[in-house]
């Protein structure tokens, strides 16, 4: 215990006589946090419209209206040439191309049906899926305007929902909800992923740079000839920076409720304990990291690797549903995206201990699984 | 020393460079395995669009009509059913424990409400705890509740507007055609950047570069024989990540290889140049990679349009990404590759790389000098 405790205050002593890792490591939360949730979005902002209008009628000039009025379009140029428009998608200068057939009107007021074209660069995928999205929208929205018009005026009434009830005509009343996140705030998702991002990278480059640093120094075969054992070894190198990690959690938790406003509807205990149990394997994997690499260049190279796939599986940027069956399977056993969800369960939704003691069991079975993978890795060895 | 001996120094100091770089096996696997890993994960595994739709249907007294609409959706391929009750109590806690997505929730006497004329009340309540995926999902299972309520009979024939789209470059949204020109760019920056800060700053640490400066060589040979082996290994990445995103997965390649190349090149060069400054600037490897994380792999990975598209940044954000290298490198990489544009259309882009990299350099060459004095 006595060695332990004087290699603890070793380890504190290292970290933070270098003034350059602790400005990071109390920067990189903040500035990652700012950054990330606001860069992190496949919200379009406005999209520039080509207009190439063929039929020039009061309909159609009301669908370029309604698209603008709407605040996600807005005129980016047009002329009756759609060719025109193609050359100005290719230079980046507009983000869709709309046409509108000649006899858009005439078909509108005949057949009660007409067609647009919409032609989207699909360079930036997410984006052109969002845009058209929108414009899908406005559309159907001009649409039952215009049905709402073209019907004679005795029917005009029923096309609201207070009409006088008609036998025989159905009337289908139709409301949506979208609970957790009334407003919509694509930030307050993102921010407890990133927070568990966060800490994963603190957490386990931090212990395999520090382990190696030693190795490469020599000062780690120092300390294999004392008499100091393997465990307690372990315990001084990884209980320094688990509390650091936990620091780093709470101010990005402090970071998250000023800066964003992001929700705890969960209990704060919660979210620190799962943090607890997590950190045992995110250092885990730091631990196993330095055990298998000799300098540091290496281990961080192997940790990037290992941290990038960890990191796209988690479902942090794109939801684990959408991955084909194979991959949701690798998805399962990483500990990251059952952190991930606990995180945003009891944040946004409030989850309580039943709720999420299925991924709190998962996170101490991974940190137990890959602590001793790790410890039965690290040999006291010479060389 | 005599212009010729100078050049055999110089030789002589690449070629223990790339010694350095072949005898660390590990690193060097991890590299060239790294691009195709990379190109198998986001082929295969990482996609944005929503397919699986968990549903939770609340329908307190089914009637023909309430079956009817529920058939339209376990019909519909996008949803998979995952609890039907008869009151809201379930919905909360199959939300908290993520486990449905969506519910559809049906007022009792649906049939007769919909045979009298009376309003007939359907909600869709969504988890939209993900705005993205939640607005989308919401999306969907209106249109489904919209075919159902076309297909009622009496319903009145609304107007239509239907649009016809096209998606031009990426008639399919792959992801992978997307994300193939943006790992390019990672890759590169990883090699380059972060690769050389580190490897000089661990002759920094060790000493070992004092005495190279005290060699005769220059300090631009000492930098140029630190960086050539990283250039070589930059284009073999670059080469290995298109071959194995047009083998596997068929991107297509519309535009000059050759430009692409030479893009990538200059792009490397920015990178190299960034990779020297960060290591002149810091002291200690762990500072420097440090250092080149946040000075290169973030902004080059978020502030690119890499993933997420520089359009829907705030405004600072999109201003700072202005001085990032990555996002003109993949401006250019998609538009070679899908749009087959030409340097008629880049020449902006690849102007902007090359003034950066005039700059970069120029500041690292400097700081590298003032070490000697």
């Amino acid at each position: 215990m006595r060695a332990l405790r004087f290699l603890l205050r070793k380890e504190f002593l290292q970290i933070f006589r270098d003034p350059a890792l602790v400005r990071m490591l109390f920067l990189i939360p903040v500035v990652q946090l700012l950054v990330l949730s606001n860069a992190a979005t496949f919200e379009v902002k406005r999209a520039r419209i080509y207009v190439v209008d063929h039929d020039a009628s009061s309909m159609s000039r009301g669908v370029v209206d309604r698209l603008a009025a709407s605040g996600r379009f807005a005129r980016g140029g047009g002329s009756g040439s759609v060719a025109l428009g193609d050359d100005a998608l290719m230079r980046r200068e507009v983000e869709l191309v709309l046409t509108i057939p000649e006899g858009f009107e005439r078909d509108i007021v005949r057949d009660r049906h007409a067609a647009v074209q919409l032609l989207l660069n699909a360079e930036d995928g997410a984006a052109a899926a969002v845009t058209q999205a929108y414009a899908r929208e406005i559309l159907v929205r001009y649409a039952t305007e215009l049905g709402a018009q073209l019907l004679p005026a005795t029917a005009l009434a029923g096309a609201r929902a207070e009409r006088p009830p008609v036998r025989g005509q159905p009337a289908v009343q139709l409301r949506t909800r979208g609970w957790y996140n009334a407003e919509l705030d694509y930030r307050h998702y993102m921010v407890p992923g990133i927070l568990v991002q966060l800490l994963t990278i603190v957490g386990t480059l931090l212990t395999a740079m520090n382990i190696v640093r030693e190795k490469e120094a020599g000062t780690l075969d120092q300390l294999n000839v004392t008499p100091v054992t393997r465990t307690v070894f372990i315990a001084a190198k990884l209980i320094p920076l688990w509390i650091i990690s936990m620091v780093v959690l709470s101010i990005g938790l402090v970071v998250a409720k000023v800066a964003f406003g992001v929700p705890m509807l969960g209990s704060l205990f919660l979210v620190f304990g799962g943090a607890a149990l997590y950190l045992v394997a995110a250092l885990g994997i730091g631990l196993w990291v330095s055990a298998v690499t000799e300098t540091q260049q290496q281990a961080m190279f192997v940790n990037f690797s290992i941290l990038m796939v960890y990191l796209l599986m988690s479902g942090l940027f794109t939801p684990v549903s959408s991955m084909p069956e194979w991959a949701q399977w690798v998805a399962r056993v990483n500990p990251m995206m059952h952190f991930i969800s606990l995180m945003r369960a009891v944040m946004l939704k409030g989850a309580g201990l039943a709720d999420v003691a299925r991924q709190l069991a998962v996170l101490a079975t991974a940190g137990v699984v890959v602590l001793t993978i790790a410890v039965r890795q690290y040999h006291k060895r010479a060389a | 020393m005599r212009a010729p001996e100078r050049i055999q120094a110089l030789v002589a100091f690449v070629v223990k460079e790339l010694r350095h770089i072949l005898r660390d096996r590990q690193t060097l696997t991890i590299l060239l395995l790294l691009p195709l890993a990379q190109v198998v994960l986001f082929g295969f595994a990482i996609r944005t669009d929503v397919n699986d739709i968990r549903l939770a249907i609340v329908d307190a007294a089914p009637d023909d009509a309430s079956l009817a609409l529920r058939a339209r959706f376990t019909g519909n391929g996008r949803f998979r059913v995952v609890a039907t009750a008869a009151t809201v109590d379930v919905l909360e806690p199959l939300f908290r424990r993520g486990q449905a997505d969506v519910a559809i929730v049906i007022a009792p006497g649906l049939a007769r409400a919909l045979a009298d004329g009376t309003p007939a009340r359907l909600q869709l309540i969504t988890d939209a705890s993900n705005p993205n995926t939640g607005t989308t999902m919401q999306t969907y299972a209106g249109a489904v509740v919209r075919a159902w309520q076309a297909a009622l009979p009496g319903a009145r024939q609304g107007v239509t507007i239907e649009p016809q789209v096209r998606m031009r470059f990426n008639p399919t949204l792959e992801s992978v055609n997307l994300f193939v020109p943006g790992l390019i760019a990672l890759v590169l920056t990883l090699v380059t950047a972060q690769m050389t800060a580190i490897s000089l700053s661990r002759e920094k640490e060790r000493g070992t570069l004092e005495i190279l400066l005290v060699s005769p060589l220059r300090p631009w040979q000492i930098i140029l024989g630190k960086v050539a082996p990283y250039l070589l290994l930059a284009f073999a990445n670059v080469v290995t990540a298109l071959v194995a995103a047009w083998v596997v997965f068929h991107v297509p390649f519309r535009g000059s290889l050759l430009l692409l190349l030479a893009a990538s090149t200059l792009y490397a060069l920015v990178g190299l140049a960034l990779g020297v400054l960060i290591a002149a600037r810091t002291e200690s490897q762990r500072t420097a990679m440090m250092g080149s994380m946040i000075g290169t792999m973030l902004p080059s990975t978020l502030l690119s349009g890499m993933i997420f598209p520089i359009a829907s940044l705030p405004w600072p954000l999109q201003l700072v990404s202005n001085i990032v290298p990555a996002r003109w490198f993949i401006v250019i990489v998609r538009g070679i590759m899908l749009k087959g544009a030409g340097v008629v259309h880049l020449w902006q882009e690849l102007l902007v790389l090359t003034v950066m990299f005039a700059v970069l350099f120029a500041v690292a060459i400097r700081s590298f000098r003032a070490r000697l004095a």
